[in-house]
């Protein structure tokens, strides 16, 4: 309990850090920004009438604790280019993007928890050097490449679905269909990358005196994997995996544009061209928040399932 | 293998590299095509930049990769974007690990509020996505010109090397050896530079390759956006993009300029792989 308040209030600070520093990053450029979109016609009254109207003549203390309020009303200020709420703007593409990130990690799961268990056996074989090959091979295959890959396979040659009509979260189904192709191209590195961790954590617990003492005492081998190499094994496991969230959020920002996924991926490129910086401090934040949130996750499951942890730091 | 052939940390003796497959391939596979990119700095088959007549011709003997929607001679365009993508990616490692091996040496060796300083900020860093943390860079900076790109993935890489030669520093501190060099008068300069430097080249160079394929992927991935290198410019991720609108007709362009990344990724990948063998770690 203690330790969970001391991760959770870690958390805070992370995030207040993080915003503080994005927000200022921001504000410096934000004016000079909206500024130019003045172009030509910009007299000083009309600057100064603008600079009043975005509230930048405010202290910087104040505008930052009314942004930063923003993220519990939804009131995070207007975007320059679309003279829209960004609160609004960003409402349905934060789920999708959050549900493109939560399948890409469930098949992450999913996939390399047995594909370990399985290659972990071949330790020392000819096999192992194929795999060795294989998973080096397949970290090496960019996102973006698989993604252009599977769209137009999947959805030019064979019309399993449309790249770039993404049917809209109501469609709960199809959109989940849709977003099964981007999540695989997101998947793939990463789950080699994790399968070649969990090997080496198998390997190096395989080595313990008690598994030995296991197999001697007669049980199975793969029982003994199972049931108890696994289990040790669990805690990096779980902390790798969430790690692996800030590499997932990197393969959003770009496999949304190779599906024309309206996320917030997409948003924040296309932001970014468009100086739209309200707009992009905000997609900043949120994403570093899922990131921070998910880490901070991970520490608290790891602690339920070895309790050890919440002294080791103290 | 034996305490002696290990003396060396940069040099590679026969033996080693003998039983080494990884290293070996990975640095076959490197050089061809490292010497392939360098080549297209100065000779290409055709100008990459001209147009012809002969639009989304297949891969044939005239031209190896094929031709794009342009008539351009596409082999000759890897070769050109190869050199951009990996003159970009060494730059970036170049600043990064220098930035970060600077800065982790220093902290790492004389500890203190600094170094406490250093590991929360590089805590919390690395826990952010590379491309979100040079998109933010290139935001402010400017996005569009090649310099302002090497500049935001170049200060992304530094926390992540700083990080590694911290740990390797804080650890050779407190061994003997380097106590025994400090009493016999060596300056904190000298021991950091001469004594601990070359203990650490196993660790910074499997990071070093592994820095240069996330720099790769992070430029193409830009690119390939359309944040980081922009026409007349070409790098290969930006290629992809073009490559993807005309996949319907020329799949060999989407396909070569791919497969040329990819193998280069491997390549780096294998390195790193056969210096981690080396070093007898578990993988």
């Amino acid at each position: 309990m203690k330790y969970a308040f001391r991760r959770l209030s870690a958390l805070l600070l992370t995030m207040l850090i993080v915003s503080l520093c994005t927000f200022a990053a921001f504000s410096g450029i934000s004016g000079s920004a909206a500024e130019a979109r003045l172009g030509t016609q910009a007299t000083p009254e009309r600057v100064a009438a603008l600079r009043e109207e975005l509230g930048l003549n405010r202290p910087f203390a104040v505008r930052y604790a009314e942004w930063l309020s923003g993220f519990a009303t939804g009131n995070l200020g207007d975007s320059l280019t679309y003279r829209q709420n960004v609160g609004e703007l960003l409402r349905d593409k934060v789920l999708v993007s959050l549900l493109l990130s939560g399948m890409s990690f469930a098949l992450i799961v999913l996939c390399s928890i047995p594909l370990s268990l399985l290659v972990v056996r071949w330790a020392g074989t000819s096999l192992d050097v194929a795999h060795t090959l294989w998973n080096q091979f397949c970290m090496s295959v960019p996102p973006f490449f698989t993604g252009l890959l599977l769209s137009w396979v999947f959805g030019v040659a064979l019309h399993w679905f449309t790249p770039g009509a993404f049917p809209g979260l109501s469609r709960t189904g199809e959109a989940l269909h849709f977003l099964l192709f981007p999540a695989v191209a997101i998947a793939i590195p990463r789950i080699a990358m994790t399968v070649r961790m969990l090997r080496g954590t198998l390997l190096r617990e395989l080595n313990r005196d008690y598994v030995r003492t296991a197999i001697s005492r007669g049980s199975d081998r793969n029982s003994v994997l199972r049931r108890h190499v696994l289990k040790n094994a669990l805690t990096p496991a779980v902390a790798f995996l969430a790690q692996m969230m800030a590499e997932i959020v990197a393969g959003v920002i770009v496999v949304e544009q190779v599906f024309g996924i309206p996320g917030l991926g997409r948003m924040l490129v296309v932001s970014i061209s468009n100086r739209d910086y309200p707009v992009v401090q905000a997609i900043v934040v949120i994403l570093a928040f899922w990131v921070v949130a998910s880490n901070t996750a991970a520490d608290l499951i790891n602690v339920r399932i070895d309790p050890r942890l919440a002294l080791r730091d103290e | 293998m034996s305490a002696l052939t290990r003396a060396s940390p940069f040099g590679m003796n026969r033996e080693m590299m003998k039983r080494n497959y990884y290293l070996c391939a990975g640095l076959a596979l490197t050089g061809v095509l490292a010497a392939v990119t360098l080549v297209g700095f100065f000779w290409t088959p055709y100008d990459s930049a001209a147009m012809s007549a002969d639009k989304f011709l297949p891969p044939c003997a005239a031209h190896i990769f094929g031709t794009d929607n342009f008539g351009r001679d596409i082999f000759s365009r890897v070769m050109e974007g190869a050199g951009t993508s990996f003159m970009i990616a060494l730059s970036t490692i170049v600043i990064g690990a220098s930035g970060g091996i600077v800065l982790g040496a220093v902290t790492g060796y004389f500890g203190g509020l600094a170094d406490e300083i250093l590991i929360r900020v590089g805590d919390a860093l690395t826990a952010f996505p590379s491309i979100l943390l040079a998109l933010v860079v290139i935001s402010l900076l400017g996005p569009g010109k090649p310099v302002n790109l090497v500049i935001s993935l170049g200060l992304v890489f530094i926390p992540g090397f700083a990080r590694v030669t911290r740990a390797a520093y804080a650890e050779a501190r407190e061994i003997n050896y380097v106590k025994s060099v400090r009493l016999m008068g060596a300056s904190h300069a000298r021991i950091m530079l001469v004594h601990i430097l070359p203990n650490t080249a196993p660790v910074l160079l499997s990071a070093l390759t592994i820095g240069f394929n996330n720099a790769v992927l992070a430029e193409a991935s830009m690119s390939y956006l359309g944040i980081g290198v922009t026409p007349p410019d070409a790098s290969l991720g930006y290629m992809l993009s073009e490559a993807q609108s005309v996949f319907g007709r020329a799949p060999w362009y989407a396909l070569s300029t791919g497969g040329v990344m990819i193998l280069f990724l491997f390549g780096v990948g294998l390195i790193g792989e056969g210096l981690r063998v080396r070093e007898g770690e578990i993988l």
